[in-house]
């Protein structure tokens, strides 16, 4: 079967899916889920033995969740998956909130022990990409945005058994945040989802405070074991450092470009939203943005979404009166939110669920997101390479994508691979919710928004061309490419935020 | 000579594939690809076949194609020259030129090379870098040596250590030299590009330094680093008034066209040529930098 956007989506798979047909959710009625809870007063949860918990807590055949914040400094994820491999246990759904490389390796000797069978993320890269891809799973692996997973876990699409959370603190009940102690990583966004609706919660910590903990982000009501290790993470390589301004003279331009489009569309105003991403060119964005901001005297009002350290720093600098924070990119951004009342914290349900009674991303003005592919129908691939080979992660992508005016920020090409394409490999975010396209060789307004053409064809500093144009500049440059060779085997599905399937990503034939 | 803005040239290593591509996309006027001294003996040739397939194959836009070959003494001059010409480059620069005669030795291989490869007689233009102080003292006859001359172009570290000094935040050192290359420039009708800054963490020093070069007449400068096209632009960048009263010249000498008229006349005075060759090149300059219309009237961002 095709979905609304024609891509080929196996039949025998979408038995129990529904094809994707459009971005707008609607107003269904859903019903959530609630977990099971193990009446106890809360006075032993502490132990030292993880081998104790992962005994009394982990069946065959169970669903067990991580979350990321610990990034590529995370030491829980291993630890776990030793002890979970070593009792033999078989047949489980991995469904962390995403895996990322220090995880991979990992994966693969529990997906070899037979420990692992399932996989639901928000995306993979590295080693694990490579395996996924060439088909080292029977089924394929199920990728969701960060809000589409909020949403399948508040509606029991995915029942977490047990999640185990990483945290630099705790208390002996299970109070616990991510903002003090040596692994800080500041906001707990997503681990906050699987607080709330696994039905045994393990936390794990290297830091063991007095009770009360306050603020309690995780709640001793949501926890049922609390397992001291010798440390969480790696304190250094869980968020990057200083984050250094681009002197990268292609990401300034184009940087200068997005601020262009920003500025001069209809929503750069007092109270205006926004969101940037991370990497060299959105830090840079928010740079030129704050300049802006300072010459027209206008504020924000909120900025929305993973948090660095430039975006903090327009709010200590009065720029934006609210940062809604659900992961911390930088040391910076994570030690500021322990400091400061207009950091909030929020889950991913809060932040990204479409099926809510509103959320964050729905009254978000302006967003500024990457990708790895666009295609002349403004579909944008964040998940597989060139190669067809599973290197992204969905992350927000999707949800923020919701914003009034999404622009693509993007090289034309990498290297020898074209960035703008006549067809994306992969679709993760549909076109109707791409608005605009920035590359260093101009400015691509979609069609459907010929609001924002008219008030862009006036300024000469945003040079508008046709996301046609800009495909074939790019293949004049890099010429165009042999196509992929598949298997009929799907070795991932793409969720849509709503839980329809978008597209399939096939085994790659080598 | 075409008359065309000349404001930056941008230096560009030849043998960097990613900086060879990305080239196009920062505005220069005029693009500098550098076999010379950018490029390590061992490249010599792998830079040659990169700008060599660059120039036939990349979309550089409006951008003069400019390129450095090796020394005139050098074995790679010749072979530099012939792909060159061959691919069809607009400008070649000749590195550390001191005589109209080495100008043309040049002009004398490019012939060669347009005949070979069937390319228009006279279509590959030259220009001079001027490294020494017996090339400032030989600037004259080195502007007027070719119908193919565009310019000049001061390279002011192989000249300062020529004079025994060393280069000054205030210039001083290069006054001499900058006037008379700018003079010799002008009494030939070509254009006069001044000296690289390289500093890049001094932003108010090259700052001053455009301005400084811009008031002295020079049509442009060299650039070794795509985030001083801005910076330069924004000082040849002309201001409202003078774009509006170009925009009166140019109102005045269409009116002249109109009624077949030889004189021009604005406010009951008669307009003289130097007054409308400024007014044309105001013009140029304000739709460079987007400051004009389609409909050729001043716009304000």
């Amino acid at each position: 079967m095709k979905n609304s956007i024609g891509r080929e989506l196996s039949d025998d798979l979408m038995r129990n899916y529904q094809p994707f047909k459009s971005t707008k959710i609607g107003n269904p009625i859903v019903q959530r889920v609630a977990p099971k809870v193990r009446v106890s007063t809360g006075d032993n949860k502490v132990t030292d033995s993880l081998a104790d918990v992962v005994r009394k807590t982990v069946k065959d055949g169970m669903t067990i969740s991580f979350h990321h914040h610990l990034r590529e400094g995370d030491f829980i994820f291993n630890l776990v998956m030793d002890e979970i491999i070593k009792q033999g246990i078989q047949d489980l759904t991995l469904a962390p909130s995403s895996l990322t490389n220090v995880m991979n390796d990992k994966v693969i000797e529990a997906i070899k022990a037979g420990t692992i069978t399932h996989i639901e993320s928000s995306g993979m890269r590295g080693t694990l990409g490579e395996a996924v891809s060439h088909g080292i799973l029977k089924d394929p692996v199920i990728l969701r945005s960060h809000g589409s997973r909020a949403r399948a876990i508040e509606n029991g699409e995915t029942k977490i058994d047990v999640a185990f959370l990483g945290v630099p603190n705790a208390d002996r009940c299970g109070n616990a945040n991510g903002m003090t102690g040596d692994a800080a990583f500041g906001s707990l966004g997503y681990a906050l989802i699987d607080a709330q609706y696994a039905d045994q919660v393990v936390l794990l910590t290297d830091n063991i405070v007095d009770y009360p903990n306050t603020p309690a982000s995780i709640k001793q009501t949501q926890v049922d074991y609390v397992v001291k290790v010798d440390q969480v993470g790696d304190p250094d390589r869980i968020g990057s450092g200083a984050t250094r301004f681009t002197k990268n003279p292609k990401d300034l331009k184009i940087a200068k470009m997005v601020n262009n489009v920003i500025v001069h569309s209809p929503y750069f105003k007092q109270g205006f939203s926004f969101q940037t991403g991370s990497g060299g060119a959105a830090l840079a964005v928010a740079r030129f943005l704050k300049q802006s901001m300072l010459d027209k005297q206008i504020t924000a009002s909120f900025a929305l979404g993973g948090i660095t350290t430039p975006i903090v720093d327009l709010m200590n600098d009065g720029l934006v009166q609210k940062v809604m924070d659900v992961q911390d990119f930088d040391k910076g951004a994570a030690d500021s939110m322990k400091n400061n009342q207009n950091q909030q914290e929020i889950d991913a349900s809060w932040y990204a669920d479409a099926d809510n009674k509103g959320a964050m991303v729905d009254q978000l003005d302006v967003c500024i997101l990457s990708a790895l592919e666009i295609d002349t129908d403004f579909n944008v691939n964040v998940m597989t390479g060139s190669n067809g080979v599973l290197r992204g992660a969905i992350g927000g992508h999707q949800d923020a994508a919701t914003a009034k005016m999404t622009i693509i920020s993007a090289p034309l090409t990498r290297g020898r691979i074209a960035t703008v394409v006549p067809k994306v490999g992969t679709v993760v975010t549909p076109g109707e919710s791409i608005d605009v396209l920035v590359t260093e060789a101009g400015v691509a307004v979609n069609p459907a928004r010929q609001d924002l053409i008219a008030a862009f064809k006036k300024v000469p500093s945003i040079p508008l061309v046709t996301i046609e144009e800009l495909q074939q500049k790019a293949e004049a440059i890099v010429g165009k490419p042999e196509p992929l060779q598949h298997t009929n085997k799907t070795v991932a599905m793409i969720e849509y935020r709503d839980g329809t399937i978008i597209d399939e990503v096939k085994e790659i034939k080598d | 000579m075409e008359e065309r803005l000349r404001r930056t040239m941008m230096f560009v290593p030849g043998n960097n594939a990613g900086m060879v591509r990305d080239a196009g996309i920062y505005g220069a006027d005029s693009i500098m690809f550098d076999l010379e001294d950018a490029v390590s003996l061992a490249e010599k040739d792998a830079a040659r076949i990169l700008v060599y397939q660059a120039l036939q194959t990349q979309d550089y836009g409006d951008s003069e194609l400019v390129v450095r070959v090796n020394d005139i003494d050098s074995k790679y001059f010749k072979p530099d020259v012939f792909a060159m010409v061959k691919a069809g480059v607009d400008v070649i620069r000749l590195p550390k030129t001191e005589s109209a005669a080495m100008i043309h030795q040049l002009v004398q291989v490019i012939e060669e090379a347009e005949k070979k490869f069937n390319r228009q007689p006279g279509s590959t233009h030259v220009m001079a870098a001027i490294e020494s102080a017996k090339g400032v003292m030989n600037v004259l006859e080195i502007a007027q040596a070719s119908d193919r001359m565009i310019g000049l172009a001061l390279s002011a570290e192989d000249y300062t250590t020529d004079l025994k000094t060393h280069r000054y935040p205030d210039g001083a050192e290069l006054e001499f030299a900058r006037n008379m290359i700018l003079n010799a420039a002008r009494t030939a009708g070509i254009a006069a590009f001044d000296t690289v800054f390289t500093n890049m963490n001094d932003e108010e020093g090259f700052k001053r330094e455009v301005e400084h070069i811009h008031e002295l007449g020079f049509d442009g400068k060299s650039l070794i680093n795509p985030r001083q096209i801005d910076m330069v632009n924004q000082i040849y960048q002309p201001s409202q008034v003078e774009i509006e009263d170009a925009l009166d010249v140019q109102a005045a000498i269409e009116e002249a066209h109109r009624q077949g008229s030889g004189v021009i006349s604005m406010n009951g005075q008669m307009v003289d040529r130097p007054v409308v060759l400024r007014a044309q090149r105001v013009i140029r300059l304000a739709q460079a930098s987007g400051l004009l219309n389609e409909e050729g009237e001043f716009i304000e961002e």
